[in-house]
Order: structure tokens, then sequence, then C-alpha cells
């Protein structure tokens, strides 16, 4: 009974690491929830910041000076700033947001426009380097619970390109946490700060009366909004792994449990067969004695 | 009733107050600033220090807040705090040790050490929160 012991085996093996998917579920699981508690926290913090910034990108500044976050230039070089999980088995979230993002990086490609990522996340570092654009900055094993200064110093890279005059747009992609089950690759243009829908739309020229003078304070403004966008897609990101991670070892939890049951029937027949095949045996060799 | 406008206070931990005020007063850059409605559009950074601000109605609260942001529409005030902790969460025993520990320290050291600046700053914000439980015990009488 060859086939019967090999069949054994193979169940055997299955259920070793149903039993670690299953553990694995649980532990993302009991992550999401904290996850999803931080992701929430900061979330009102950098839609506060959205709006004022929308606001500011709206004001007519009077004064001779554009901050360069402001400016529109015409776009040679395009930098990104990839937010990805450090760990995978998280389903296909990295691999779609990856996909967006090439989507984007490919278009800027046909007008001929170069191209540098910055990568938050081994996932994304590994898979930027692999596709051969230009890494300009890394950080990876970011853990559960990342301190914006972890992160800065990345986006940081990118600013100062910016200031610079080497990088004309960045965009920020990661995932949008929709829910548990969703979560939705969002590429997102970080700078030249995009006017926000002014619900309060004026039609006369208005300004901000600015305490202190206007560009100390959008030097602070602005970085502070840069920081608080980043590390909030970071934490988001953080969420939408933990929540994937669940449902891709839920998925495989259910799937090691059915290819079990068929493995079982084909065990029992094969079983059954021999079974019958030595009864007949036997019988054959009474009857012929 | 008197006007009120309505007003946003968030920190960098979440919302900590979102609903109509009659009045807002921060510690900004230049000074202290009461902010009323309709109040012209203003953007200035604030200082470590009170807020205080009086909701419809004519509640009063008063929190701490470490530093941000003030912003002032037509139809909304904005507050990004860094930090923001509400005046009776406050421990005036612990802000008081930290205080003594600051001053300690900036005696005992030397203007070019690194933990003299972080002393410092230390003990700006024990002065600054020991201000935000003065006033609230003002209000109270």
């Amino acid at each position: 009974m060859a086939a019967g012991k090999e069949i054994r085996s193979k169940i055997g093996s299955i259920k070793n690491t149903q039993k670690i998917t299953s553990a694995m579920e649980m532990v993302a699981a009991s992550k999401t929830r904290k996850a999803q508690d931080r992701m929430k926290a900061t979330k009102p913090y950098a839609e506060r910041m959205r709006t004022v910034i929308g606001h500011v990108a709206n004001a007519d500044t009077d004064y001779n000076y554009t901050h360069p976050y402001l400016e529109q230039r015409e776009v040679q070089r395009v930098g990104y700033i990839v937010v990805s999980t450090d760990r995978g088995l998280c389903g296909g979230l990295n691999v779609n947001m990856f996909k967006a993002a090439l989507k984007s990086v490919l278009e800027w490609k046909g007008q001929n426009v170069e191209i540098e990522v910055c990568a938050i996340g081994k996932k994304g570092v590994g898979f930027f380097r692999k596709s051969g654009i230009p890494v300009v900055g890394a950080t990876s094993g970011l853990g559960d619970r990342p301190e914006v200064k972890d992160i800065i110093g990345t986006a940081q890279i990118m600013l100062d390109k910016y200031a610079a005059g080497e990088i004309d747009r960045i965009y920020l992609v990661g995932n949008e946490f929709v829910n548990t089950m969703v979560q939705v690759p969002r590429v997102e243009q970080l700078l030249p700060l995009v006017p926000g829908d002014d619900s309060t739309k004026r039609s006369n020229v208005w300004d901000y009366i600015y305490e202190p003078d206007a560009r100390e304070l959008l030097d602070k403004m602005f970085d502070r909004y840069i920081e608080a966008l980043v590390y909030q897609a970071v934490v988001e990101n953080l969420a939408c792994e933990q929540s994937a991670r669940m449902m891709a070892m839920k998925n495989a939890t259910d799937n090691a449990g059915n290819l079990m049951e068929e493995l079982e029937l084909v065990y029992n027949k094969a079983r059954q067969a021999a079974i019958t095949q030595e009864l007949g045996e036997i019988v054959s060799g009474a009857a012929a004695v | 009733m008197a006007m009120s406008v309505h007003c946003d206070i968030v920190s960098a931990e979440g919302e900590i107050f979102s609903g109509l005020v009659e009045l807002l007063v921060a510690p900004a850059a230049q000074g202290e600033i009461g902010i009323l409605p309709n109040h012209a559009p203003l953007l200035t950074t604030i200082d470590a220090g009170p807020i205080k601000i009086v909701r419809q109605g004519g509640t009063e609260e008063v929190m701490y807040v470490s530093g941000g942001f003030l912003e002032v529409q037509p139809d909304t005030i904005t507050v990004l705090a860094d930090t923001i902790t509400r005046g009776e969460e406050l421990d005036e025993a612990a802000i008081e040790k930290a205080r003594e520990q600051a001053k300690k320290a900036l005696l005992e050291g030397s203007p070019d050490d690194t933990d003299y600046e972080m002393a410092a700053a230390r003990l700006a914000e024990a002065m600054a929160q020991l201000r935000v439980l003065s006033q609230i015990r003002k209000y109270k009488k």
C-alpha cells in the first residue's frame, strides 16, 4: 500500500502548514486592531493638515516670493516615495501597489521623464532594485510602531532634491485602508502642492495674516505637512498589511482544509480498494484449496 | 446668544476637540491672541502654553499645547498641535518635580552641553504647564 502511505504523509504535511497559517492569522488579527487604532489616531491630524495646506495653496500670497513647494515647474524628473511592507505573506497587497506605481512610472517614462524612487519597507526596496529604477533612498525594518524620525530621513532625501531643482514632482505611493477586506493602492501627488477644493471659494483675492513672517512660517508648516503625510501613509500601510495578511492566512487555512478533505477521500478509496483486493485474493485462494 | 464659530483641535495623537466655540485664546508666536468669530484669515505658529476655549454656551476649557500651528478661516478655526494634554490631566506634583530637575541640570551643566539645551526645553515646558494649571485654578474660583 505504497500510495496510501504517500497520501498519509502528504496529509500530515498539509496539517502542519495549516497549523502555521492559522497561527499567523490569529497573530495578524490581534495586530490588526492595534494598527488600525494607530491609523485612526493619526488620521484627523493628517486630514486637517491637508485642508489647511489646501487653503494655503489657494491663498494669493502678495509677497514677491513663491515657496518652491507651490511652484509648478516643467517636469523633467519625477520622484516617488513608495511605502511598502517589510514582510511578505500578505496576499497581493504589495504587488497591486507596485503595479499602480509602475503604471504611473511608465506614463512619465513615455514623456521622457527620468524617474527616481525612495523606498520605505523591505519589499519595495527589493522590487525597485530589481526593476532597474534608481533607488536613491531606502528604509526598512520599521517594526509595528514606526516613529516619525525613522521615516523622515528618507523623505528628506527627496525633499532636498526637490529644493535643489533635481526633481520637479514627488509622488507618494502607498495603500489606502478602506476596510479589513479591501485595501486600494493610492498614488498621490505630494509636491508641488495641489490646491485643495476650496469649499469656501471666495471671489475676491484674499491672503492670510502671517505671524511671524510668511517665509519662516510656511517653511515650518510644509515640513510638518510632508512629515505628517508620509507618516500617515506608513501607519496606514501597516494597518493594510496586517489586515491583508489576516485575510491571506485565513484563505490559506481554508484551502488547506479543503485539500485535506480531498486527500482524505482519495486515501480512503485507495485503502478500501486494497482491502477489497486482499479479500478477493483470500476468497479465491480458499476456493482453490 | 453669543456668536460662535466651528473649531477643530487635533494633535498628532488624535482629535481632541471639534465643535462650536465663542472664543479661543492661544499662545501665538508673537504673543497670546484671542480669536472671536469673524476673525480675518490668519496663519501662525503656536508656542508651548495654555489654549483656552469658551464653548458655545459659555463653558470654559483649558488645555496644554506643546507647540504647533493655528489657522483661522472665516468659518473654521483649526489648531494643529504637536501634543495636547487636557488641563485636568496635568499632574502638578510631577511637573513641579520636572521643573526642579531641569533647574538643577541648568545650574550644574555648562551652556555648551546638549543636555543643557534639553534641560532648558524641559524647564520651558514645565513652566508652560504650570501656567495652564494656574489658569484653571483661576477659573474655578
